[in-house]
């Protein structure tokens, strides 16, 4: 058994169960989002705005953004622990590594905050 | 005449590796790599690499051939070279011991933290622990893995991570194990497994299928674990 505490779950097959469902999520609301813009007969800002609208499409886009956020930080705390290891760059490979989290974190934070403001504010 | 590049290393000498360039006289005869490494040592009798039962039992001669990894003993040359050109590599991502030879010491120790033998917490029988032939037919595709390393080492996740991926190597053990109806260790098998590396640094790419020369499929049977875990853990 190996140690790790930065990434997402709490085991690597919690981490494994997360990546694929929200993928999933992921894909149906890409669909969803595609299906507007390829079957809306006129896409102006009202009916772009208007599809947004409704509660249930809210819910499902903040479910999105939040599986955006839980996705990426699996992939990308994959990617850093592969390739920013003490084992290739010596010992800066962990404080590069510790960098890459810490804005992954930040920045991923930064996407599920201002997209909660930009669904449900004014 | 078939031109052959081989890397060469000794790290009590050389500053760096590099690549040498020898011509080997086949004969028109369809050699295996492994006839082509003798006839190269016959002309520098200082080239290094590791070769025991020259068929394929053994696992020695595991040796990156045109950039694909493989047993040199049962590799013929009509299969691998390219252009009447071949080069020879040691297997990839292991330090290198001196030109062909790698040291192992990650690799066996993967295999290590596997358990690779038998656990079971009850009372031994008179003679022996009985299988009924389809329990034994579960090992088939397993068992006959001969730990060249061909694949762990084709595999870009036990390049990054040797120490914390177990490979697919040792994963195929691991599985080996698990399925086995002597076996009762089963579920500490399992917790062990159960962290972001050990098992889910395999991305499935397949690499290591592609490699094996006795042709098993490590990624179906890290497959086979997965859904264990996914059983044992929803």
């Amino acid at each position: 058994m190996v140690t790790a505490v930065t990434n997402y779950g709490r085991s690597g097959l919690h981490d494994w169960i997360l990546q694929r469902v929200t993928a999933l999520v992921l894909l149906a609301w890409v669909l969803c989002v595609g299906g507007i813009l390829v079957f809306s007969p006129s896409l102006d800002y009202a009916t772009w705005r208007g599809h947004f609208a409704g509660t249930p499409m809210k819910i499902f886009s903040m479910m999105a953004i939040v599986s955006i956020v839980v996705h990426a930080w699996i992939g990308l705390w994959t990617v850093g622990t592969d390739y920013f290891t003490e084992r290739l760059l010596g010992a800066k490979g962990n404080v590069i590594r510790w960098i890459f989290q810490a804005t992954s974190g930040l920045v991923l934070f930064a996407y599920l905050v201002w997209g909660a403001q930009i669904l449900w504010g004014n | 005449m078939l031109q052959v590049s081989v890397y060469r290393y000794n790290p009590e000498t050389d500053r760096e590796p590099s690549m040498q360039e020898l011509q080997v006289d086949t004969g028109g005869r369809d050699l295996m790599v492994l006839d082509v490494l003798e006839l190269l040592k016959a002309q520098d009798p200082s080239l290094t690499y590791r070769r025991s039962c020259r068929e394929g039992v053994c696992g020695s001669d595991g040796v990156n051939m045109n950039g694909k990894n493989g047993l040199a003993c049962i590799t013929p040359l009509s299969a691998i070279a390219k252009n009447n050109r071949l080069v020879i590599r040691p297997l990839p991502g292991l330090p290198v011991v001196r030109d062909l030879v790698v040291d192992m010491t990650m690799f066996y120790r993967q295999y290590e933290k596997v358990k690779p033998y038998l656990i079971n917490d009850q009372p031994p029988p008179a003679i022996e622990r009985l299988q009924s032939p389809e329990e034994r037919a579960r090992l088939d595709g397993l068992y006959e893995c001969i730990l060249c390393a061909c694949c762990s080492t084709a595999c870009p996740s036990f390049w990054w991570n040797p120490d914390r991926f177990i490979g697919p190597s040792g994963l195929l053990q691991a599985y080996r194990f698990l399925i086995d109806s002597r076996d009762t260790a089963t579920e500490e098998r399992l917790a062990e497994l159960d962290d972001p590396y050990s098992v889910f640094r395999c991305h499935g790419i397949q690499n290591c299928v592609a490699v094996c020369p006795k042709n098993l499929n490590p990624t179906q049977a890290i497959g086979h674990i997965r859904n264990m875990l996914l059983a044992r853990g929803t």
